[in-house]
């Protein structure tokens, strides 16, 4: 009887669900814009958050650029547009300046390319090529979006407030920051940077939750998990990381607000400011940096895993040939997410750390070298004679693999405990996760909305626009970012607010003019992508519904956008998302949509591994078809 | 159309799962906070509990076990269709939840009048507090999932959504009271 029970309201229930889906036909500006549960529309809202979030980034380090190359210059506009606290004479000062290069940091890292990145596309892309109607809960979604704004909007306020924003770097260390009297920065304007991450980290993690539940459980008829396409293996291991490390991150912000305001002495110890002594005592400092980096070190892969997963999607498309080593791509995504949570120690190798300890998280680091080294050649392998198409998405995949090997290599060098005593803390550092994770995952989100512009908006972006925007933007990257590898090996520290004070960096001088001049020009090709994006979004060519002849499920969907993504039935899954260029196929790309039967004249051995009845019937055929080629060739 | 409800199932399933994934990052949470604990107190002899845990501890860890029998009580009731005993157990473990509440803030009293405070120079003792706290946060919010199940089988809402809201309530409770055994046990064994 229950069983009945259970079956009746299940149907009402779904009645009653579906006066609620008929109830968005006549939507009103605020649930279809601003309270919108549908995942499409919260994807574009992430990542125009996201784009403004980067603009603002940029900007910033363009201001700490400008210091860095003229530190004796003063540029009279800077005073009218910041006014005399923050840019006297039209100078930079030293407080701000360490508040630019943290609020750059917060920004580029958290905002930009954890939520602009992962929210824009683990939210489009998850059920689209899935073939879910929406997210496992679409309520909690719109909540995602709504607190990573949030976060925006009160880290956006701290440049407001009299003393300043955060200014104890990204990774704010205490004690500098759990001190309000330290720094003029570590005042309220910490205060904000720490209540804008919690709302941040309810953000992700919310979404993180979303993610993995959606993957797991609302997949379409036919789509086992070794039939996804890679990106959704990347967002959903992403996720599974986001899970497991940044919950770890609440705990370490949670006793650094107790240290500030509560007068706890977790962090703090034996701490002298302007000739008085605190009376804190028994903390230690290196337990954040414990907590921080135990969520700090994933965090760069789960800014680079998304990005590594369009790639793979965006070149096999680009190169009509099936990703090469699809299982390999996998494993190596799961070898990264293992690996993450076990070498968090390298950031601290000059802590005083036990040096047999250091040993140990030198070899785990340098095992990472391995399962990216994989995925690096595969993407070459897949690039290898390929019949190559550069759009501008393609382009960018391209550019991503560049900087991901030649920011890679120097992850090797840093990730040993013997260098690191010379290299930590340096340019060295800043160039390599600059290009490793700053560019490279930079590149992938661009390469991601290139590509999928056309399915978020229903229009094309200017190609031309897209490649000038790309080159500009590629060769101003390395030349921003190279010389640096040089300043960090003669020992330049990081964060320093003049080259002019030490002797030894004088000489210097002159490359950060050349880098800062590189950095204006890459920045200002970001004009060029603005426009493009803003522009196409209305007057843009309308988009065909497979604009890339892709496989993947996202292009069987209208274009047209209509809450539940597909008119009437999901459509059903029936082979891998790589086939492209099959052999003996009329065209060189096989939906997934489209069953083995249709396709008899390319079908191969191994597409019916467990399937012995359809082996049979594809042999019968191709027998039938084989004495028919031979009678032509006979009659010839 | 035919397949919405399927459909409408699968998402009653995802949406459980949330509940185990939200489970997994709460347990991240606490086991960032004990490894934190370890990684203090190991760095210097004169860090440590070094105070008696008070027994109202122990109080506690009856009352949350016994909760989260009246809890499955009221869970297995929802299944049998027995309603009245849902919503007399889901009343139960309300009232043992807050009776934890004021255990445990009783045993912080305890503490204090010890001299183990909060704010602290051997932080391993304001551990205790966080520990503690964060758990009980954790209880709030359980209570608030109690109160929704409540509240919707007053209202008569379908029983498929009664069931799916008392499985996830007691998915959360049971959580909660197994997270508390492992604070305690944590702590008596670093005492």
């Amino acid at each position: 009887m229950a069983s009945t029970a259970i079956h009746d309201t299940a149907v009402l229930h779904h009645h009653d669900d579906h006066g609620h889906d008929h109830g968005h036909h006549k939507e009103t500006f605020i649930t279809k814009y601003i309270f919108s549960q549908d995942h499409k529309m919260i994807a574009k809202q992430f990542l125009i958050t996201g784009i403004i979030m980067a603009v603002i980034a940029m900007i910033l380090s363009i201001l700490f650029r400008l210091q860095l190359a003229w530190p004796d210059k003063s540029f009279p506009l800077l005073e009218t547009f910041l006014g005399s606290k923050w840019a006297e004479g039209g100078r930079i000062k030293p407080d701000f300046y360490l508040a630019l290069v943290t609020i750059h940091g917060t920004m580029m890292v958290f905002f930009v390319l954890t939520a602009g990145l992962s929210g824009t596309f683990s939210n489009l892309l998850i059920p689209l090529q899935l073939g879910a109607r929406d997210m496992a809960s679409p309520f909690l979604n719109m909540l995602s979006y709504w607190l990573f704004f949030t976060a925006c909007c009160i880290m956006m306020a701290s440049f407001f407030v009299e003393s300043g924003p955060a200014s104890a770097g990204w990774t704010v260390y205490p004690p500098l920051s759990a001190l309000p009297k330290a720094i003029s920065g570590s005042g309220t304007g910490m205060t904000l940077w720490l209540i804008s991450m919690v709302a941040f980290i309810a953000s992700s993690l919310i979404g993180a939750l979303n993610y993995i539940s959606t993957v797991l459980n609302m997949r379409t008829r036919g789509m086992d998990m070794w039939k996804m396409p890679l990106t959704i293996w990347a967002f959903l291991l992403t996720a599974i990381v986001g899970v497991l490390s940044f919950p770890v991150l609440v705990s370490a912000v949670v006793l650094l607000i107790f240290d500030r305001s509560f007068g706890t002495s977790f962090y703090l110890s034996d701490i002298v400011v302007a000739g008085q002594i605190l009376p804190n005592q028994g903390g230690s400092p290196v337990l954040w940096q414990h907590l921080f980096w135990f969520l700090g070190h994933p965090e760069v892969y789960i800014v680079i895993m998304p990005a590594l997963g369009i790639t793979s999607e965006v070149i096999a498309t680009n190169s009509r040939k099936p990703i090469f080593g699809y299982h390999a791509m996998v494993y190596s995504l799961i070898g990264i997410t293992v690996l993450s949570f076990i070498v968090w120690g390298h950031h601290m190798f000059v802590t005083g750390m036990n040096p047999f300890l250091g040993g140990v998280f030198m070899i785990t680091t340098l095992i990472i070298a391995v399962p990216s080294a994989v995925k690096t050649f595969n993407y070459l392998a897949t690039i290898w004679r390929g019949n190559l198409r550069f759009t501008p998405a393609m382009l960018f995949a391209v550019g991503l693999v560049s900087f991901f090997i030649s920011g890679g290599l120097t992850g090797i060098f840093l990730g040993n405990a013997a260098l690191d005593i010379n290299l930590h803390d340096t340019y060295f550092v800043v160039a390599h996760f600059h290009l490793v994770m700053g560019a490279a995952a930079i590149f992938g989100m661009l390469c991601g909305v290139y590509h999928w512009y056309p399915k978020m908006f229903g229009r094309m972006m200017d190609e031309r626009l897209g490649y000038i925007h790309f080159w500009l933007t590629f060769i101003g990257a390395y030349l921003v970012f190279f010389p640096m590898h040089f300043m960090g090996i003669d020992g330049v520290p990081r964060r320093y607010y003049a080259f002019t004070e030490f002797a030894f960096m004088q000489e210097w001088l002159t490359v950060n003019v050349f880098i800062t001049w590189a950095a204006i020009i890459a920045a200002l090709a970001q004009v060029a992508f603005l426009w493009n994006f803003f522009y196409s979004i209305f007057y843009g060519k309308k988009a065909p519904q497979n604009p890339w002849d892709s496989n993947t499920l996202e292009w069987t969907a209208p274009v047209e956008h209509l809450h539940g993504n597909w008119p009437g039935e999901i459509p059903s899954v029936y082979r891998w998302p790589y086939d492209y260029s099959k052999p003996g196929h009329h065209q060189d790309f096989i939906p997934q949509t489209v069953p083995f039967s249709e396709t008899m004249s390319s079908n191969l051995q191994h597409d019916f591994e467990d399937n012995p009845e359809a082996e049979l019937i594809q042999e019968e055929w191709n027998r039938k078809h084989a004495s028919k080629g031979h009678a032509a060739e006979e009659i010839k | 159309m035919d397949q919405l409800p399927v459909e409408d199932m699968q998402s009653f399933k995802a949406r459980k799962f949330l509940m185990w994934l939200f489970i997994i990052s709460s347990f991240m949470m606490f086991a960032a906070l004990t490894s934190g604990f370890i990684v203090y107190t190991e760095g210097n002899a004169e860090r440590g509990i070094k105070v008696l845990l008070p027994k109202a501890f122990i109080y506690s860890t009856v009352i949350i076990i016994i909760s989260s029998i009246t809890m499955h009580m009221a869970y297995l009731s929802a299944k049998k269709l027995e309603f009245w005993k849902q919503k007399l157990y889901t009343i139960l473990t309300i009232l043992l939840g807050i009776a934890f509440f004021f255990s445990q803030y009783s045993a912080w009293m305890v503490l204090t009048d010890a001299g183990a405070f909060f704010v602290n120079y051997n932080a391993s003792q304001s551990f205790i507090y966080v520990f503690t706290g964060a758990h009980l946060l954790h209880i709030f919010g359980g209570i608030l999932m109690l109160l929704y199940s409540l509240i919707g089988k007053m209202r008569n809402i379908p029983q498929v959504r009664n069931l799916f809201r008392i499985e996830v309530t007691s998915l959360f409770w049971h959580f909660i009271d197994i997270l508390w055994i492992y604070l305690y046990v944590f702590l008596l064994l670093n005492q």
